[in-house]
């Protein structure tokens, strides 16, 4: 009883410590929203969330995909999957509203991915559509196991994103530049290839999380696990 | 009257956070721990973007694109969690065929 | 008072309530929706502090794959714990 109590006493001071610090906010507020619009022209792009993704702190996206590729690995290091645990194929109401719905999210992602550099979207956005139509997809009866064939495929993919974007730094500090500095008229195409890529990437990637572990072909004898 | 959302968000914020932080300690099931954890990286993220919305008129972009990345990053961090907990279930049953879903 | 006012009040309200039941609920299933529920809120919450990238990220990734997610592990854990021969009902207390 007394854990329980200590962890409310916690909890309540740092949300003392917190709402403190709220009142103690300087009003001018401080930020970089002066320098990020600034900048915007010269940036590539007119979405200032994009900008700041893709051209500000590129690197920390680079990091990000860095970031997912680890996961994934982790997950497939920690077990394999057949797809058993998922189950029933699917009913005809549920592939009725697959054959509609998996296109259009992909195409939709698409469009997020495009429309980013303008209007509210982007790589991550169009992405998550992307893996949330694999997740309907396995969900659906598609099995991982159809993957274990051609392992390459797969993993040309997941790693995608994180080797065109790191290619394109390292091209651009052969052509005369620092890591990731796009060269003038060139960040508007550079960006939208490494969003492309990215996307792919993190649909991919999403995809693979909720599987759940490194697709496998069913010749095992399988528990329901 | 565009400030004072934020200020209120700030508050929400801070108390998600101190919510998941007392989830984390008084749960003892890995489940549980993961949502607590998960609810304190909302607090974060809520935090963050009322921050950002504190100067009234145009938001600031740079602390959505970290509650952005931090979205990502959270998910990857739940997926990598869940395999761990349930490593440790399987374990935990002595299932024979360990490893395979 | 304007409608905003009362519009965020309730958001902030909804937001508290959903984040308490999802880290207290005596049901893990109960929990688990509850979390998703939350993350369809933040998605709005991020429209009203305007931040539609955000929204449309969380909706997607932060909502509904993370629900998925532990969805998925819960029914694992449930089917395991029941083929195991202990009498946990789905959701265990």
């Amino acid at each position: 009883m007394t854990g329980k109590l200590s962890a409310g006493i916690l909890a309540s001071g740092v949300f003392g410590a917190l709402a403190w610090a709220v009142i103690r906010l300087p009003t001018p507020a401080p930020g970089l929203t002066d320098q990020a619009f600034g900048a915007l022209d010269a940036s590539g792009v007119t979405n200032p969330v994009t900008a700041v993704l893709l051209n500000y702190r590129s690197t920390d996206t680079l990091l990000e995909l860095g970031v997912l590729l680890l996961a994934v690995v982790s997950i497939w290091a920690l077990g394999r999957s057949t797809g058993a645990g998922f189950g029933r194929p699917p009913g005809p109401l549920f592939a009725g509203l697959l054959r509609v719905l998996l296109p259009l999210l992909v195409l939709f992602g698409g469009y997020l991915l495009w429309i980013g550099a303008f209007a509210p979207g982007g790589a991550f956005q169009g992405g998550a559509l992307v893996g949330g139509a694999i997740v309907l997809a396995v969900l659906g009866g598609l099995s991982p196991s159809r993957f274990a064939g051609r392992p390459a495929l797969l993993r040309v993919g997941l790693t995608a994103g994180l080797v065109v974007f790191a290619s394109i730094g390292l091209a651009v500090m052969l052509a005369g530049g620092w890591f990731l500095d796009y060269p003038d008229g060139f960040a508007k195409t550079l960006i939208l290839v490494i969003e492309a890529a990215a996307t792919l990437s993190i649909g991919l990637t999403l995809g693979c999380l909720f599987i759940g572990g490194e697709p496998t072909a069913d010749d095992r004898s399988e528990p329901s696990s | 009257m565009s400030a004072a959302p934020a200020t209120l968000f700030l508050l929400v914020g801070a108390a998600l956070f101190a919510l998941g932080i007392a989830g984390v300690f008084r749960e003892s099931e890995a489940l549980r721990r993961i949502i607590a954890v998960n609810v304190m990286g909302s607090g974060v993220f809520l935090f963050l973007v009322a921050i950002a919305a504190r100067g009234g008129g145009r938001p600031d972009p740079v602390p959505h694109a970290m509650v952005l990345t931090g979205i990502v990053v959270a998910v990857c961090a739940t997926a990598v969690a869940l395999a761990l907990a349930d490593a440790a279930h399987r374990s935990d049953h002595d299932d024979p065929d360990g490893g395979t879903r | 008072m304007s409608a905003a006012v009362i519009f965020d009040a309730l958001l902030a309200l909804l937001i508290l309530v959903l984040a308490w039941r999802a880290v207290t609920d005596p049901l893990r299933f109960r929990a688990v929706v509850s979390f998703v529920a939350l993350g369809l809120v933040l998605a709005v919450t991020w429209f009203r502090l305007s931040a539609p990238d955000l929204a449309l990220a969380e909706a997607a990734v932060g909502s509904g794959l993370t629900g998925a997610l532990l969805l998925a592990a819960l029914r694992r854990w449930d089917e395991r714990d029941v083929d195991g021969g202990e009498s946990s009902e789905r959701g265990e207390p």
